[in-house]
């Protein structure tokens, strides 16, 4: 579903160019649950953000479902991203101005689903990640752990194929992250693709793969999922 | 998407800030306000000044003599080159002429029944009321004869009636005007107040002769007159009038070729486009300086639509990651900035609407608000708005979506 051949993305520093991916290739297939870790600055946050279609690379293929992304144009990326990627960042990222419902039905707008139709799905949503009875609250009026919550039924808003999440336990206590891990769970089981980058090894722990990065390049690739 | 859905997104990041908004609009308010004020005063200026200049009679011709004496020296005295003669021969000979009216005017001091008042004295024949567009409120005009005979009879204005005799009516009434007695006939229907504070109905006429033989005689030979209205039978006519008019009178005053013209004829259809365009270049200046404060309004806008752009990076960055195009960041916050300008527009235009009534009230001012002042207001702040909300839209729509996220 996912093909990554020879994946290069170089910054530019002052005069220096320094490598955050040196050559990854990496194939993710459709129903994957994988969890990319690795120390601060090994790549995998560009990966993530090449993956999601909100950069490009300097050299290589990215392929999904044989959509040649690497070479989408600004309008091309904003579709893809639109069809086919849902994002769950670490810090939420909800619009505070709008009600949890809004928030969800935001993707929709852009999608050009008619209102009834969209307030209808987002009600869904929300009921689906427990939230049913928060649909008017503000983001401020609820934890963080609902907030994440409301942002993960956002990102299911446009029935993506590939689920992205940054450290999406990573501003919420031990209790609350489980909840959300959870929630990942059932849905890869429903046939989700999911990528979740952490540093959190619990979280990696749930997935079943992991993909470690350090400076650029994958060190290790294991399947299974690791007994707690 | 659906284009109203931006349009939402715009009004509702209005709506979350309506303290920031209504001052951001302020700006355009007043601007606004104040261009549609100015605007009307101008309009209303040339109404005034149309009116006045309509007053005088429309289609009209005035011919008076040349005081700059030509080589032709006529020896009038006084350089009063036109005669009765010469109103005759228009008379006869210019066509397409509905009223030829000689004058003679001195200012006097009339006395009626222990009242005392100032005014001036026309000394006219009948067909002055076709000239000037003046009709008879009360009584009689006096006739052809009585005017050929210089019978001491005058017809007064409302104002001179009302100065000499109040609400009583003064036909029938004498009056002595410089000492000699003259038999009030007709008043004349009120032509207000109009034209550079001139009161037309402070006026009394009286036969051509009988002001010129015992009024003003002394100072004029026995068939000179002061002007000489011709009244053209419509606007198309007025300019061949004017030539043929100018023709004969050269003619009769045996002016050669290259010799100036020892009389003057003014056409007010050229005296009213001169002070309609004068008043315009005025209106125009007024409405130019009203509109740099509309300009103000617009940095003001785009102030803040740039610490608005700073201030929603991650959301922004957001809106891109969940699937909007560069184009659709652009048009939320380019009609974000429109909306502000446009409520400014619309609420400038009512304030200025309002505004130009009060001052219409207060300076006894005709109040005249254009009609086109409502899509030129409205017009001109969309346009405010665009122009001054393009910068920072474009800002917004070229942020990089990685960046705007991790923004604080």
């Amino acid at each position: 579903m996912i093909e990554f051949k020879e994946l290069r993305k170089l910054y530019i520093m002052g005069e220096e160019e320094v490598p955050a991916l040196a050559g990854v290739s990496l194939r993710i297939e459709r129903g994957e649950y994988t969890a990319v870790i690795g120390p601060s600055g090994s790549g995998k946050s560009t990966l993530m953000n090449i993956l999601g279609g909100l950069d490009r690379p300097t050299s290589g293929q990215y392929l999904f479902e044989n959509d040649d992304v690497a070479h989408f144009t600004d309008d091309e990326l904003a579709d893809f991203r639109r069809r086919r990627i849902g994002f769950v960042f670490q810090s939420f990222q909800l619009l505070p101005r709008l009600s949890a419902l809004q928030n969800v039905e935001l993707p929709m707008i852009y999608a050009g689903v008619p209102a009834s139709e969209r307030r209808v799905r987002a009600m869904e949503l929300l009921e689906r990640v427990g939230l049913g009875s928060r649909s008017r609250h503000r983001p401020t009026q609820l934890s963080g752990g609902q907030q994440q919550r409301v942002a993960i039924a956002r990102s299911l808003a446009n029935r993506p194929d590939l689920l992205l999440a940054e450290q999406p336990t990573g501003a919420l206590d031990t209790h609350t992250g489980e909840e959300v891990l959870k929630l990942f769970h059932e849905l890869n089981d429903e046939g989700l693709t999911l990528v979740i980058v952490t540093h959190d090894p619990d979280v990696a722990n749930e997935a079943k793969r992991r993909v470690a990065f350090r400076d650029g390049l994958i060190v290790s690739d294991e399947h299974g999922r690791v007994a707690a | 998407m659906k284009s109203w859905e931006i349009v939402r997104f715009a009004i509702g990041a209005i709506i979350a800030h309506p303290l920031r908004s209504g001052l951001t609009s302020l700006g355009v308010v007043i601007g606004v306000a104040a261009v549609v004020m100015m605007t009307s005063i101008g309009v209303g200026a040339q109404q005034r000044v149309t009116s006045a200049i309509a007053g005088l009679g429309s289609n009209l011709i005035i011919v008076i003599p040349n005081f700059q004496r030509g080589p032709v020296s006529q020896g009038a005295g006084g350089g009063l080159s036109l005669r009765d003669g010469d109103a005759e021969q228009i008379a006869k000979q210019v066509e397409n002429v509905a009223a030829v009216a000689p004058l003679v005017r001195s200012q006097a001091q009339l006395a009626a029944d222990g009242a005392n008042w100032n005014t001036q004295i026309q000394g006219v024949t009948p067909p002055y009321m076709i000239a000037r567009d003046l009709t008879i409120a009360e009584g009689r005009m006096f006739d052809e004869r009585e005017a050929r005979q210089g019978k001491k009879v005058a017809v007064v204005g409302p104002t001179v009636a009302k100065q000499l005799w109040g609400d009583d009516s003064p036909v029938g009434k004498r009056v002595r005007v410089r000492s000699v007695p003259f038999e009030v006939i007709g008043v004349l229907e009120s032509k207000g107040q109009a034209g550079f504070g001139q009161d037309q109905d402070d006026v009394l006429l009286a036969p051509l002769e009988a002001v010129r033989s015992r009024l003003v005689g002394r100072r004029f030979r026995g068939d000179a007159v002061q002007t000489i209205y011709v009244k053209a039978t419509d606007a198309d006519t007025l300019d061949r009038v004017q030539e043929d008019v100018t023709n004969l009178l050269r003619d009769q005053h045996k002016i050669r070729q290259g010799d100036d013209d020892d009389f003057q004829t003014q056409n007010m259809a050229s005296i009213l486009a001169a002070s309609q365009a004068a008043v315009g270049t005025f209106t125009v200046l007024l409405a130019a300086v009203a509109g740099v404060s509309l300009l103000v309004g617009g940095v003001g806008i785009m102030n803040i639509m740039l610490v608005a752009v700073t201030e929603r990076t991650r959301e922004i960055g957001l809106r891109m990651a969940v699937g909007a195009k560069r184009s659709q960041v652009l048009t939320q916050f380019a009609l974000e900035s429109i909306t502000l300008s446009l409520t400014g527009g619309l609420i400038g235009l009512t304030i200025g609407v309002l505004g130009a009534i009060a001052i219409a009230k207060l300076g006894n001012w005709p109040a005249a608000v254009p009609a086109w002042s409502a899509p030129l207001a409205l017009g001109f702040s969309s346009m405010v708005g665009l122009a001054f909300g393009a910068y920072p839209s474009w800002r917004a729509s070229r942020l990089d979506p990685i960046e705007a996220l991790r923004r604080e």
